[in-house]
């Protein structure tokens, strides 16, 4: 109960951070009973739509190493995605029935999990070899060509990955034992394999990963390889010479974070029960990036609130503005506005054309506003005053008293 | 290698293109000594310096360090063998504090696996206080503990050069290059740094330094070699090379 008292008496002013990770917390635990309440007792929906953002909090997680911890450029991110969610679809499917090898693995999500994380981070290492000696824009410009690359072999390998079909049929995540009570509806029972059809049981299963991954991420921040990485962002001549192993920080880099969306895609696999490569796009790349960015790079709970809030605008606010629009029309009695006239469309259908400006506009607005990101990192703030507070500013207000 | 050299260059040869920057340069930096290398603008110094600590490897010649070769060893090997640098223009991690710096330092002394700093296992917390106290002292040291908590570039200036002599030392180097260490400092600070110069030889470390400025030179160093247009024009104590025709003619020109 320590560090409960602990949290609840920091000043939010003085440890922001610990308040974000607080308000998450709460948001995730409270978060079914709220959805069950506006959703009138059916929160499936919402369930399902938290646990895909879930997926986008996972990859930006994971960028974020590469990217904030690091400072290398990746824009092909996704493409870690897609090899998580295919090392699901290859182990947990009847799918390699109908390639070469006629034979078909089912392996329990639980293993596939971990499995997909080790093949992904051995193809972080693969992208990151190549790239060592490339830095800012060089780099991005190679890592864009893997993340092009790979959706591109999943989607012309046909033989393996049935192509632009995809692969559909995969398993349903499975719990070894369970044991049913009224908790699930149900009566008394001892079950085994129970199957997870539920979206409450994928919205707690994507909170465990994101647990999990925000601690072992958290971990590797405060560490001997957070501050190797923190140091290679900095100056990378002066890490070498100051006996950091640059070679190999940066390969770790693309590996832990490669290996957070080896979790995701395996995640986002099993739920949507399918995988094509029209899902691992160069957008989903830039998306994640952006949810970097616009959180605050290098900072946890910074990007952990910036892909949620993202999330939210580019899945719900925006697909839902047509409508409305012309709700809103309809309710100050212009209902003329809603329909076709001409060469105007409908206010529905307008707005809908408008919405990638409208998304544009957000974006600049935040970033014009909090440049540094919504919940940034110290040093990025810091990074930003820059031109304004030059000179030798002590900021740590202990070193005036000492 | 039993004549006490710590470190020995042996015909080192560093070319870029067709530009000689250092031409065969010979010598022994002996174990326990401050020992310098000057020389005008251009002259090399840096080079060599680049040359010892592996950023850029020697064209050709040998560097023995401990009586072991290591011309062409990555930086980060040679800083593990025990060769720590400081840059001529500072280069210290902007945006990580002061301590932080320092236990960038210490990161090649370290043995925590990407296991234990995952699971923060207690031998990896030991290790953390450990270093974190190893820092602390190590800033007081130099005499800027009350900067810890500090970025490294709102430390002033004199407070930055010392912070990267910390950093240095946290390698726990045996033999410490200095480039020109006493840069920008006024009369009183370099009279500090001298003496900081005297303690860290007093902790077991040799000390390789380039300076400017004489008065330092010839106050701390008990050798000195002098460079210019990459050749090797002088060695010997500081009176020595203060009276050799060619050392003044380096710096001074021809008289006509």
């Amino acid at each position: 109960m320590n560090w409960l008292r602990k949290a609840w008496s920091t000043d939010p002013r003085r440890d922001r951070d610990a308040m974000v990770y607080i308000v998450l917390l709460m948001f995730a635990v409270l978060f079914p009973l709220f959805a069950n309440v506006i959703s009138g007792g059916s929160p499936s929906f919402w369930l399902s739509f938290m646990a895909d953002g879930g997926v986008y909090m996972l990859l930006a997680l994971g960028l974020n190493v590469v990217v904030g911890f690091a400072g290398l450029l990746d824009l092909g991110y996704a493409a870690f995605f897609a090899i998580g969610a295919y090392t699901y679809a290859f182990l947990a499917s009847n799918h390699l029935e109908v390639t070469p090898l006629h034979t078909s693995l089912h392996l329990p999500f639980w293993i596939v999990l971990f499995v997909a994380l080790f093949v992904a981070a051995c193809f972080g290492v693969i992208l990151g070899a190549p790239t060592l000696r490339l830095r800012g824009d060089y780099l991005a410009i190679v890592t864009l060509g893997f993340g092009e690359i790979v959706p591109r072999v999943f989607k012309n390998a046909a033989v393996w990955t049935s192509g632009v079909n995809g692969i559909s049929a995969l398993d349903t995540p499975q719990l070894p034992f369970w044991i049913q009570g009224p908790w699930s509806g149900d009566s008394f029972a001892f079950v085994t394999n129970l199957k997870i059809f539920d979206p409450f049981g994928y919205y707690v299963i994507m909170c465990l990963l994101l647990v999990l991954a925000i601690i072992i991420v958290r971990n590797l921040q405060n560490s001997r390889m957070g501050r190797a990485w923190a140091a290679i962002r900095e100056d990378e001549v002066a890490a070498a010479a100051m006996g950091v192993n640059t070679v190999q920080a940066k390969l770790l880099a693309f590996a832990i974070g490669a290996s957070v969306s080896g979790f995701a895609g395996t995640f986002y696999g099993a739920k949507l029960s399918l995988v094509s490569p029209e899902n691992f796009t160069f957008v989903v790349s830039i998306t994640v990036l952006v949810m970097v960015v616009l959180g605050g790079m290098g900072n946890i709970p910074g990007v952990l609130s910036g892909s949620l809030l993202l999330y939210w605008i580019t899945f719900w606010l925006l697909p839902g503005l047509p409508d409305t629009a012309t709700n809103v029309a309809n309710a100050f009695g212009l209902t003329g506005l809603t329909h076709t006239s001409g060469d105007f469309p409908g206010i529905g259908e307008y707005i809908s054309r408008l919405k990638f400006l409208v998304f544009g506009l957000i974006l600049v607005v935040v970033m014009l506003v909090r440049p540094e990101g919504l919940v940034p990192s110290r040093e990025r703030q810091q990074e930003l005053k820059k031109g304004t507070h030059e000179d030798t500013i002590i900021e740590d207000v202990q070193a005036e008293v000492g | 290698m039993d004549d006490g050299a710590v470190l020995r260059l042996d015909h080192v040869v560093k070319r870029f293109g067709g530009l000689v920057a250092v031409n065969d340069v010979t010598f022994d930096v002996k174990k326990g000594e401050v020992f310098a290398l000057i020389g005008p603008n251009g002259a090399g110094k840096t080079t060599l310096f680049n040359g010892v600590t592996g950023l850029l490897p020697p064209t050709s010649g040998s560097v023995i360090f401990e009586g072991r070769e290591i011309a062409g060893t990555k930086p980060h090997e040679v800083a593990k063998l025990g060769i720590a640098r400081t840059f001529q223009n500072i280069r210290l991690f902007e945006y990580m504090s002061a301590v932080e710096n320092i236990l960038v330092g210490e990161h090649c002394r370290m043995n925590a696996k990407l296991w234990d700093s995952i699971f923060k296992t207690p031998r990896e917390r030991r290790e953390e206080a450990a270093v974190h106290e190893r820092a602390m002292e190590l800033l007081k040291f130099v005499g800027i503990d009350r900067w810890a908590n500090s970025y490294a570039r709102n430390l002033p200036y004199g407070g930055q050069r010392r912070l990267e002599i910390a950093r240095a030392l946290a390698t726990k180097p045996r033999l410490l290059l200095l480039d020109e260490p006493a840069a920008g400092f006024t009369p009183q600070e370099k009279v500090e740094l001298m003496r900081l110069v005297g303690k860290i030889l007093e902790s077991g470390v040799t000390v390789f330094l380039i300076e400017h400025d004489m008065k330092v030179v010839m106050g701390i160093s008990k050798r000195i070699v002098v460079l210019d247009h990459g050749e090797m024009i002088a060695q010997g104590t500081p009176d020595e090379v203060r009276s050799n025709p060619r050392v003044i003619e380096a710096y001074l020109g021809k008289q006509h």
